[in-house]
């Protein structure tokens, strides 16, 4: 059976990569996934403010105190040089390139157009074969309208591709007014795959402390059908790859993306819960499926329930939600 | 070619020939030395090669008597070596500089002169050290400036292998060691010609090998001792010739020219000044202009080569004409027949008289002065006194100048209207506080004007003694010409005051010239400034005519992502309106330089800074101004009501006046009030924490957290309530004890230096809005006089009766009254929560033996201090005596208290008929051991001195005297890691030993605080402190288990921030068990890299890491069968890397050396699992009697 597939213009064994999680941050559970038959995986995300804080609290810190008391006009030896930045992010990468032979995806999180863009190139050196731009942003200030949401989007994609000749993917949210226009945006601005969707985690409260305190749910099996419904919407109205995460738990759900146009599925929450072996589970699955229902290749199912490949395109749009409305049955 | 230029500080230029010359260097941190210590483990650390293409070997030790001995065995070994030391530093070394000497060993000492802790210590300069040194045998070479300090740091590395004699070579502490300023360096080839490689082959030739074994340090008898020591005359005759040779090698290669003795002015002077160190630069100085402005001739004659002493030298520059010589000495030797330059300038005058050698017609007419002891200020009026002084008559002897000798009549007048400096130096004035970082600021305008153009640039910074809201005044000169005043700014042509509140407190204008410009950072929006000046400083900008300029500094910082640092913003203010430079240039230099400076630290860095000078250009704006319109008065320095000393002498000394108090003003032997602190309201933050009562849970966490005492708590009688003022908050007392009872808890907020450690602490949250607690922080101005009438109010309730209250809880111990309050340690300081709980706990009979450093200096600096008395006028007497004899200081007080108790018993027992059998009785059995038994003792001891009132007898008046050592007294010995771990550990094992009834606080930072985070062997595995820049490599030495090895040590490791009770109970137990007692406690620390707010959470950090075990070892639970070791703290909670990365000092060593870091966080985990399972082990030994029969059976 060929699984193969095209993601950002790599070649990938099957459709099954890991995404962003503990797993891929350790190198010998990143083993693990490979061995069970992932066909990429995303390393975990190099946050902006990590970087940007980074030498601001250095700064802060070496110099608090300073030149203020006869005796102590400092309180740290003088250094000539730091290493700042991913070190061992970076380190990560190489090693991982070192002993994966499927290809490693690197990530950066942010925002804004700052330096931090600057380290996309650190992540490249260091052997990534792509690079997943992980943008998460709650716009909570009133003053600030969806244009400008949507421009600090594009210009921090802009930025990251300038820094680098890999491939660059840009991760969002499912939160946004025009998604579609969004994601054509993102296109033109040069994304060479979507990732749909990130997940917002919700912060929960702790009611002894009465703390506000993060909370990390995995995804259910629900959720996928959010990437499910964009991907089968953008399918050839974008050059970019489509990439699905989100909720994906079995063979059914990388076939149904698959079939919406997906390139990929990226898998964290099924992993954690159950292992990397669930990747070759997943993969025997689809071939198991595919055999069944005598299909020959991943490529020839692609897209083909795409909106516009199948009979109603309506079912992907408002007359779905009617429908959906109307079909539900309350319990008497 | 032209050479380049530097600017570099006294330390530095001293340090880099140190490093560049040695193969080893044996360090340890002593004010004001240390700087040439750490700048060699920093290049060290960075791989910099001498001359000899190798990197000098490093090694701090433990002491500097450690330090001379390591030095000692490198030169007996063969190897070129140094050390860097001070003060009592030096005092320590000299043992060894006899053997070194007596052994004709070449070695340099390079010193930074400092004075001598006598009545008071004092860190600043002068040559009280080395003059203690001149009978060692070492040679004395003295610089006068930093370019001198490299040069004659040359002359004594080179001269010394030449001679076979050790040199020290001294420059002035902090007027030297730390002024800043523009030298030419030394080359890498210019060192290398300097060194005679010969020199070096023949003292590798005498070193110690067993390839060609020799015997040295022999013991020598009556027979010989004499001879053996005479044999090194003809060195010490030798070396004057070699030393000149060598300084004329140096002039060959650089132009720069020097003699043993020289002389400068008039070649036909009369009257001469015989002077060396940095005063001979304002001597210097002033000589030019008052033979050129005055047309006086006068001449100073500046000694460089002190020891050996070549009268030959010194008569050679003498000129014929000279009939009077003033010898200035820069210390004091009590009850000498003169210091020791005016005693050798005499004794060689009046042996060449006799010899018929003198180069004068008769005999001149010597005096002798002393100046400027402890850097007290050596102005050109100072200088024009003396030579005043010496145009007369009988001009005085043996006199003092610079200070009011209102005693004994010593000092000379002088007039401090004369002033030298030209028009052709620029003088800048700067008042900021150490937070703000005006002095890093000018440390930088100093390195762009003297590095990126032609001018010469002089900087030199004076701080205050504390260590929180500190104020700091640069004084920078610049110009075309080399700059040689040693001496603070007299006249000033710009002044910037970076923070606005300052004008209340200095009189910002007095030495600025007419027509000058000031810059002020305002609060206030453009049109307000004017009008929000004090009255007193308006009238001077209008009577000097000033260009006024001014910035809201603060703001602009914000707007850039500055946070509270202005001083990249003040900085471009006086680039830009001092005209020192073109301001375009300047603008781009002051980019480049923050280019220079924080490109290390990331580009982020960088980028705000430079956003700050561009925001700052569109800020600034000028003052105008007419006619005076403030009303703002300047408030009194101390209020009324405080006592005369402290209003006539403490207050001047706060008012930055103490160089007008009198010598009849001081105390006679350095003893002082208590309690002083109190009149010092600084007022430093402008945020304090503000009380809600209602959601108050009266705990107490925030009082005992508070490292200044300025949040207290009491409980009482609801009644008095009746005269409160109007925003005076209570509230009903909570808890059956204090049962009809009102609480409050009130905040000194002028007082509070505004850390937030008690917000961080409180565990109170408001209901309706949970940001807020029972404390939180507001802005201060706007409450400050009402919560002044508040705490005034607070202070008259009378304090709880402290039999009652439950000692062993946080509540019960925080309404007990702190006798150690308003300390000028640092905001949020991690050691004084301990110091002050102590205080409240024993603190009214208590005698402390504090070592130098943090404690000692927040403890007991002057202007006032923070131990405090009761309203019985009982409270804790506190003494200092150095920092490595502390523990046997405090076991000495031990001693004498014990048998004034002893003598007291007995003389008690003898006046049984007197006073009564029940009496005595009652008082030898009293039971002391608990604050009622106490309180009874005094009572019974209260009643046996009203008997003993009638008895006039000697042995009567004898027992009076000591009877109130009939009440227990307590002795805390408190102190350091640096002082524990390093130099006193040898007395502190003894002290512990002795089974004597101490109490021993070690205020573990695991670094030397006080002298900037130089490492000592408490310093973690893996951190990077100075003296371990690379981080340090070995485990943190167990102080705890050694202490425990004895068995009958009472031992504990606590640390509030994770266990508050257990820090009480252990506290209580030390001071209740009747032998030694050793407490360790975790102190967090600004050289810890952390925000400071959130220290308790860094000490919570370390207990559960498992890196600092909380427990409680107890000898005397043995006689109860039980295991004398209890921990109180659980194992590994967290893993390790989640306590030490949460701090700078581990965090950085994963930035600057990444693989270094991993590998000892491996061994440092390691190192804590197995102490961990050690402890364990220990406290699982069954110690009841079964477990013993079990294990005989």
């Amino acid at each position: 059976m060929d699984l193969k597939t095209k993601y950002m213009g790599l070649e990938l064994k099957n459709p099954v990569a890991a995404s962003a999680s503990p797993l891929t941050q350790d190198l010998d559970s990143a083993k693990k996934l490979e061995d069970a038959g992932v066909s990429a995986l995303v390393v975990h995300s190099l946050f902006e403010e990590q970087l940007s804080h980074e030498s601001g609290e250095l700064d802060h810190y070496l110099s608090a105190g300073t030149d203020s008391f006869a005796e102590a006009t400092s309180y740290f030896p003088a250094q000539e040089d730091f290493k700042l930045g991913p070190v061992e992010y970076l380190d990560h990468i190489a090693n991982l390139k070192k002993s994966l032979e499927i290809p490693v995806i690197g990530s950066l999180n942010g925002v804004s157009k700052g330096g931090w863009v600057n380290y996309a190139k650190n992540i490249q050196d260091a052997g990534a074969d792509a690079l997943e731009l992980n943008v998460y942003y709650v716009p909570t200030d009133p003053m600030m309208d969806a244009a400008k949401v949507e421009d600090m989007y594009v210009e921090t994609l802009k930025a990251v591709k300038a820094n680098v000749t890999i491939p660059v993917a840009i991760k969002i949210g499912p939160f946004f007014t025009a998604m579609a226009n969004m994601a054509k945006k993102l296109d033109e601005a040069g994304a060479d795959g979507l990732v749909l969707f990130n997940r917002f985690y919700q912060p929960d409260f702790d009611l002894d402390k009465l703390e506000v305190v993060p909370n990390l749910l995995l995804s259910s099996k629900y959720e996928m059908r959010l990437p499910l419904r964009w991907i089968a919407i953008l399918f050839d109205k974008v050059k970019a790859s489509l990439a699905a995460t989100r909720g994906i738990q079995d063979a059914e759900d990388v076939i149904k993306l698959m079939m919406a146009g997906g390139d990929v599925a990226m898998i964290a929450s099924e992993f954690l819960r159950n292992g990397p072996g669930k990747a070759t589970e997943i993969i025997n699955g689809m071939t198991a499926w595919m055999e069944a229902k005598e299909y020959e290749s991943v490529t020839q199912m692609k897209g083909s329930m795409s909106q516009k490949s199948v009979g109603e395109p309506a079912a992907f749009e408002r007359a779905n939600y009617m429908k959906t409305l109307q079909s539900y049955k309350a319990v008497k | 070619m032209e050479r380049k230029k530097i600017t570099v500080d006294g330390n530095d230029a001293a340090a880099y020939v140190g490093y560049h010359n040695s193969e080893v260097i044996a360090i340890y941190p002593i004010t004001p030395s240390s700087g040439m210590g750490e700048l060699s483990d920093e290049w060290a650390a960075q791989g910099k090669k001498n001359i000899f293409n190798t990197i000098p070997h490093v090694s701090e030790l433990q002491s500097e008597g450690g330090a001379a001995g390591a030095v000692h065995g490198a030169l007996q070994s063969g190897a070129l070596t140094t050390t860097f030391t001070a003060s009592q530093g030096l005092l320590l070394m000299i043992p060894n500089m006899y053997k070194i000497a007596g052994e004709l060993t070449p070695a340099v000492f390079h010193v930074s002169a400092r004075s001598i802790a006598a009545q008071a210590l004092s860190i600043f300069g002068d040559h009280s050290d080395i003059m203690s040194t001149r009978q060692t045998g070492f040679a004395l070479l003295g610089a006068a400036s930093v370019q001198e300090t490299m040069d004659m740091a040359m002359v004594a590395h080179s001269a010394t292998l030449e001679s076979r004699i050790p040199f020290v070579h001294f420059f002035d502490g902090f007027r030297t060691s730390h002024e800043v300023n523009k030298i030419e360096p030394l080359s890498i080839e210019d060192m290398q010609a300097m060194i005679d490689q010969d020199a070096i082959r023949r003292h590798r030739e005498r070193a110690l090998t067993p390839d060609r074994p020799v015997l040295r340090g022999t013991a020598q008898n009556p027979d010989v001792y004499f001879q053996g020591r005479e044999t090194v005359n003809k060195f010490y005759d030798a070396c004057p010739e070699i030393v000149q040779a060598k300084m004329d090698q140096l002039a060959k290669l650089t132009g720069r020219s020097y003699k043993l003795f020289d002389y400068y002015g008039a070649s036909d002077a009369e009257n001469i000044i015989v002077i060396m160190g940095s005063g001979a630069e304002a001597v210097l100085e002033t000589v030019n202009y008052m033979n050129d402005k005055l047309g006086a001739k006068v001449g100073v004659l500046i000694v460089r080569l002190y020891r050996p002493f070549s009268p030959k030298h010194l008569l050679a520059v003498i000129p014929s004409t000279v009939k009077k010589i003033s010898v200035l000495d820069r210390t004091k030797e009590p009850g000498s027949t003169g210091e020791p330059l005016y005693m050798d300038i005499v004794t060689a005058l009046a042996e060449a008289q006799a010899e018929g050698t003198l180069p004068t017609a008769t005999m001149p007419l010597v005096v002798g002065g002393r100046y400027g002891l402890s850097s007290k200020e050596f102005t050109p009026a100072m200088v024009k006194g003396i030579y005043d002084e010496l145009a007369k008559d009988k001009p005085k002897n043996h006199f003092t100048i610079g200070i009011n000798d209102d005693v004994t009549f010593t000092s000379l007048d002088f007039d401090p209207a004369f002033i030298t400096e030209g028009d052709d130096v620029s003088r800048s004035l700067f008042y900021g506080l150490g937070s703000d970082g005006t002095v890093g600021a000018n440390k930088n305008s100093i390195k762009i004007i003297g590095e990126e153009t032609n001018n010469y640039a002089q900087g030199y910074f004076v701080y205050d003694s504390k260590k929180s809201g500190s104020t700091t005044i640069s004084h920078l000169r610049f110009g075309k010409k080399e700059i040689h005043s040693t001496y603070l700014i007299q006249s000033a042509n710009f002044i910037g005051v970076h923070q606005f509140m300052l004008m209340e407190k200095f009189d910002v204008l007095e030495k600025m010239a007419n027509g000058g410009t000031f810059l002020v950072n305002s609060p206030y929006a453009k049109e307000e400034t004017w009008n929000h000046l004090p009255k007193r400083v308006q009238k001077q900008i209008i009577d000097k005519k000033l260009n006024v300029y001014a910035i809201d500094a603060y703001t602009v910082a914000k707007d850039t992502g500055m946070g509270a640092r202005i001083n990249t913003i003040m900085q471009t203010c006086f680039f830009a309106i001092s005209g020192v430079l073109e301001k375009e240039e300047a603008i781009a230099q002051i980019k480049n330089a923050i280019k220079k400076s924080y490109s290390v630290k990331g580009e982020d860095v960088v980028k705000k800074n430079y956003e700050a000078v561009d925001q700052t250009l569109a800020n600034m704006y000028q003052v105008e101004y007419s006619t005076v319109t403030s009303e703002v008065e300047l408030p009194p320095v101390v209020a009324d009501n405080a006592p005369d000393f402290v209003k006539n002498v403490l207050a001047q000394m706060m008012a930055g006046k103490g160089d007008d108090v009198k010598v009849s003003e001081m105390p006679v032997d350095g003893t002082f009030p208590l309690a002083t602190t109190q009149w010092e309201k600084r007022s430093i933050s402008l945020s304090v924490p503000a009380w809600d009562e209602e959601v108050c849970i009266q705990c107490g966490k925030c009082a005992m957290v508070c490292p200044h005492a300025a949040i207290r708590i009491k409980a009482y009688d609801g009644a008095l309530l009746e005269s409160a003022p109007e925003t005076f908050k209570s509230c009903d007392a909570k808890g059956k004890e204090f049962a009809d009872l009102k609480y409050t808890i009130q905040v000194a907020t002028e007082d509070c230096t505004g850390c937030e450690l008690c917000f961080e602490v409180c565990p109170a949250k408001n209901k309706s809005e949970v940001k807020l607690k029972a404390l939180n922080m507001v802005e201060q101005m706007p409450i400050r006089e009402a919560e002044k009438a508040n705490y005034d109010f607070f202070l008259n309730i009378p304090e709880f009766d402290r039999s009652k209250l439950k000692l062993d809880t946080v509540k019960g111990s925080q309404l007990l009254q702190p006798l150690f309050e308003y300390s000028g340690a640092c905001a949020g300081c991690g050691e004084t929560p301990y110091v002050k709980l102590v205080s409240q706990l024993f603190g009214d009979r208590t005698v402390v033996a504090n070592a130098t450093g943090c404690s000692s200096i927040y403890g007991g600096n002057l202007p006032t201090t923070p131990w405090a008395v009761n309203k019985d006028g009982r409270g804790t007497a506190w003494s200092n005596s150095l920092f490595e004899d502390n523990a046997e200081f405090g076991f000495g007080m031990r001693l004498a208290l014990d048998k004034h108790q002893e003598q007291a018993q007995e003389l008690l027992v003898s006046f049984a008929n007197e006073v009564g059998q029940d009496l005595v009785n009652a008082i030898l059995t009293a039971d002391q051991s608990d604050e009622a038994g106490i309180h009874e003792q005094r009572e019974r001891v209260a009643a046996l001195k009203d008997k003993l009132n009638g008895n006039t007898t000697d042995e009567g008046k004898r027992f009076l005297d000591l009877a109130d050592y009939l009440v227990k007294k307590s002795v805390w010995i408190i102190g350091g890691d640096g002082w524990a771990y390093d130099i006193g550990y040898g007395g502190l094992d003894h002290v512990l030993a002795s089974g004597k009834n101490v109490n021993i606080l070690v205020l573990d930072t695991e670094v030397y605080s006080n002298t900037g985070g130089q490492c000592s062997k408490s310093t973690g595995l893996g951190a990077v402190a100075k003296f371990a820049a690379s981080g340090k490599p070995m485990p943190k030495k167990d102080l705890s288990m050694m202490a425990m090895n004895y068995g009958y040590v009472y031992v504990a490791k606590i640390a509030m921030g994770a266990n508050d009770v257990q820090t009480i109970k252990a506290l209580l137990e030390a001071e209740a068990y009747d032998g030694p007692s050793l407490i360790i406690a975790y102190s967090h620390c600004i050289a810890h890299g952390i925000d400071m707010a959130k220290g308790l959470d860094h000490q919570k950090l370390a207990v559960d890491s498992g890196y600092w075990p909380l427990f409680r070892f107890n000898p005397s639970n043995v006689d109860q069968g039980k295991n004398p070791l209890k921990l109180d703290s659980k194992g590994a909670k967290i893993n390790l890397e989640d306590y030490i990365y949460s701090e700078t000092r581990y965090k950085m060593l994963t930035k600057s050396k990444p693989e270094v870091a991993k590998k000892l966080l491996q061994l440092a985990k390691d190192d804590v699992k197995s102490r961990l399972k050690l402890y364990e082990q220990m406290a699982s030994y069954d110690y009841s009697k079964n477990g013993e029969n079990e294990e005989e059976a």
